[in-house]
C-alpha cells in the first residue's frame, strides 16, 4: 500500500451506505457479546456477591478465611486489565468454546471479567438491605437459603437491577477489545476502520452509536428498576 | 414460660469491655406481660436479642417452655425459634412486599402450605385491624400500622411467646394506645406470654403484670408490678404511682405524715377517711392521686394526721392492707 492510496482514503471518508452497512452487523455483534456476557456474569457474580455478604464479619455466616480468599481473588480479578485477560484466558475459551476467535470467544474473557465486578457491586448491594428486616426474617426461624432468597435478594431488586445495568454498560466499553480476538462489534469499527484508516465519518458514526446503546441499556434498567419497586409511591 | 438464668453478656467497647448483661435472672409465668424497663444503656435491647438468640450470651440459660435455647445451634435452633415471635426494634418489615406477604414469611419459614398460609394471614389481618390493607406495602402504611403489621407476623406461626422491642418508642400517643391494646389482646386471647422491652413507664403501667428494672446490665428490681409498687423506695413506684413529695411544704404543723399507696377495691373505697373517722383523728391530704396499672386502680396518697387517734389510724391503714410509709419531712421534725 503506497502513501498515495493512504492518503486518499484519508481525504474520501467511507459513503454514508457503506457505514450503515458497517455499522448493522457491528451492533449486532456488540449486543450478542454483551447480551451474553452480561447474563452469564449476573448467574456466576450474584451468587459470589450473596457468598461475600454472608461470610463477612457481622454477616449470617462469618467466615473470616473464606471472606479474605474470596476477597481477594475478587480484587485480583478486577485489577486485571481486561486485555490481559482476554490472552491470559486463551485456552480456557479454546477449551470451552472449541476456537479463540470470533465473537463468541470473546464471551469468555468478558463474562469472566464481570464476574468479580458483578460480586462487588451484589456485597454492597446487600449490605443495604436494613438489619432490623435480616434479623426479623432470622428469628421467623428461617434458613439461610430462604433468608437470602426472599429477604436479601428480593428485597434488593431494584438496587440488583441497577447493578446489572451498570454492569451491562461497562461490558460495552469491554467489547471494543474483542476485535483483538475477531470478535468484531462496535469497537472494532471505530478502532479499524475509523482510527486505523483515519475515516472520521465512521469513528464518530459509532462513537455515536455506542451512546445511543449505553443510554438505551441505561434506560432500560432504570425503568425496570422502578416499576418493580415497591416502595413509596407503589401502587398494590 | 420464659426463664432467663444468669445470663451474660460482653461487648468489646472502645475502652475495654463493656457488660452489658450481668447475671440476669428473670422468670415470666405463662399468659402474663412482663415488662423490661430501665435507663437507656441498661442492657434492655441485649436482653431482648439474647432471649431469641439474635446474639449469643457468654453464659447462662434461656429456656422458653423449658427448652434451653442457648444449648441449641443450626436446625434446632430454628424450630425452637419458630416458637417465639418477634417484634423487632424499629422498621423491620419488608419493603418489597406486601401485607400479607410480610405476615406470611414466618408461616413461609416453618413450611406451611399455601391455602394454609392464606387462611391463617387473613385471619391475623383481621386480629389487627388491617383486613383491607392486605395488598398494600409497607411504605403505604403509618407507623402504628406498620408495627401491627410486625405483631400480625410474629404471632403467625402460633408462638407461645411474643418478644416486642420497644415496640411504641417511635409512636404517638393513639397509636401507642393501639399497639398496646393489641399486644394485650394477644395475651388475654390468644394466650401468649409476652416480654415487651420498653423506657416507657405508661407501657408497664398499661400492660405489664411484672416488670424487671434493669440498670448497668444487672436485675434491681423483680416482681409483680402490685407488689413493687407497695415497696417502700421501689424504682417502679417510684416510676408509677402518683407523685407526693411535691406537696411536701404543705407537710408541716401535722402529728403524723405519711405516703399510703392503696391498690385495688381500697384505692376507690372510702378506707382512708373511715379509718380515720373511726379512729378520731383528723386527716388532710397532702398530695397524690390515683392510678391504674394493667386495669387495677391504685391509688397513693401523702396524708397528713391530727388528733389523739393519729397513730392508731396509721396502724389500722396498714392492718387493712395499705402500704404505709411515713414521711420524715424536715419541717415536721422542726
Amino acid at each position: 500500500m503506497t502513501v498515495d492510496v493512504l492518503a486518499q482514503s484519508a481525504r474520501e471518508p467511507t459513503p454514508w451506505g457503506e457505514v450503515v452497512e458497517l455499522l448493522v452487523p457491528a451492533t449486532g455483534e456488540t449486543l450478542y457479546m454483551v447480551g451474553v456476557s452480561t447474563v452469564l456474569a449476573a448467574v456466576f457474580g450474584i451468587p459470589l456477591g450473596v457468598l461475600l455478604h454472608l461470610t463477612a464479619p457481622g454477616g449470617l455466616h462469618p467466615r473470616p478465611t473464606v471472606h479474605r480468599l474470596l476477597g481477594a481473588i475478587v480484587d485480583l480479578g478486577r485489577a486485571m486489565p481486561f486485555i490481559v485477560l482476554l490472552v491470559l484466558l486463551l485456552s480456557v475459551t479454546r477449551f470451552l468454546i472449541g476456537s479463540t476467535i470470533g465473537p463468541t470467544a470473546a464471551i469468555v474473557p468478558l463474562a469472566v471479567g464481570a464476574v468479580p465486578f458483578v460480586g462487588r457491586l451484589v456485597q454492597n448491594v446487600l449490605a443495604e438491605v436494613h438489619v432490623a428486616v435480616v434479623e426479623a426474617a432470622v428469628t421467623t426461624g428461617a434458613s439461610t437459603f430462604k433468608i437470602v432468597r426472599s429477604v436479601l435478594l428480593r428485597e434488593s431488586v431494584p438496587a440488583l437491577i441497577g447493578a446489572i445495568g451498570v454492569t451491562a454498560i461497562a461490558l460495552v466499553g469491554y467489547s471494543a477489545m474483542a476485535g483483538v480476538v475477531g470478535g468484531g462489534g462496535l469497537g472494532d469499527v471505530a478502532v479499524r476502520i475509523g482510527y486505523q484508516r483515519f475515516d472520521g465519518r465512521v469513528l464518530w458514526a459509532t462513537v455515536l452509536v455506542l451512546a445511543a446503546l449505553t443510554s438505551l441499556i441505561q434506560l432500560g434498567f432504570s425503568f425496570a428498576a422502578r416499576r418493580l419497586d415497591r416502595r413509596r409511591h407503589a401502587t398494590a | 414460660m420464659i426463664t432467663v438464668e444468669n445470663l451474660t453478656k460482653t461487648f468489646a467497647g472502645p475502652t475495654g469491655p463493656v457488660r452489658a448483661l450481668d447475671d440476669v435472672t428473670l422468670e415470666v409465668a405463662a399468659g402474663t406481660v412482663c415488662g423490661v424497663v430501665g435507663p437507656s444503656g441498661a442492657g434492655k435491647s441485649t436482653l431482648a436479642r439474647c432471649i431469641p438468640l439474635l446474639e449469643r450470651p457468654d453464659s447462662g440459660a434461656v429456656r422458653v417452655d423449658g427448652t434451653d435455647l442457648v444449648a441449641l445451634r443450626g436446625a434446632a435452633l430454628r424450630d425452637e425459634r419458630r416458637r417465639i415471635g418477634v417484634v423487632p426494634q424499629g422498621d423491620s418489615l419488608l419493603r418489597q412486599r406486601s401485607v400479607a406477604g410480610n405476615v406470611a414469611l414466618p408461616l413461609e419459614a416453618a413450611g406451611a402450605a399455601r391455602a394454609e398460609r392464606a387462611g391463617r394471614v387473613a385471619e391475623l389481618l383481621e386480629l389487627v385491624g388491617l383486613a383491607d390493607k392486605a395488598n398494600a406495602y409497607p411504605d403505604q402504611l403509618s407507623g402504628g400500622q406498620r408495627q401491627r403489621v410486625a405483631i400480625a407476623r410474629a404471632l403467625a406461626a402460633r408462638p407461645r411467646v411474643l418478644l416486642a422491642d420497644e415496640p411504641t418508642s417511635a409512636l404517638d400517643p393513639t397509636t401507642t394506645e393501639s399497639v398496646l391494646d393489641l399486644l394485650e389482646r394477644a395475651r388475654a386471647e390468644l394466650g401468649v406470654t409476652v416480654l415487651v422491652v420498653t423506657h416507657d413507664m405508661a407501657v408497664v403501667r398499661r400492660i405489664c403484670s411484672t416488670v424487671a428494672v434493669l440498670d448497668h446490665g444487672r436485675v434491681v428490681e423483680h416482681g409483680s408490678v402490685l407488689d413493687l409498687v407497695t415497696r417502700p423506695g421501689s424504682r417502679t413506684a417510684a416510676a408509677l404511682l402518683p407523685a407526693t413529695d411535691d406537696a411536701a411544704r404543705h407537710a408541716s404543723g401535722h402529728a403524723v405524715v405519711a405516703d399510703v399507696v392503696l391498690t385495688g377495691e381500697a384505692a376507690a373505697g372510702p378506707l382512708l377517711t373511715e379509718t380515720a373517722t373511726r379512729h378520731g383523728a383528723e386527716l388532710a391530704l397532702l398530695g397524690g392521686g390515683f392510678t391504674d396499672l394493667a386495669g387495677v386502680p391504685v391509688a397513693r396518697f401523702r396524708v397528713g394526721l391530727d388528733g389523739t387517734g393519729a397513730e392508731a389510724a396509721v396502724a389500722a391503714l396498714a392492718d387493712a392492707g395499705a402500704a404505709v410509709e411515713r414521711v420524715r419531712a424536715p419541717e415536721v421534725l422542726a
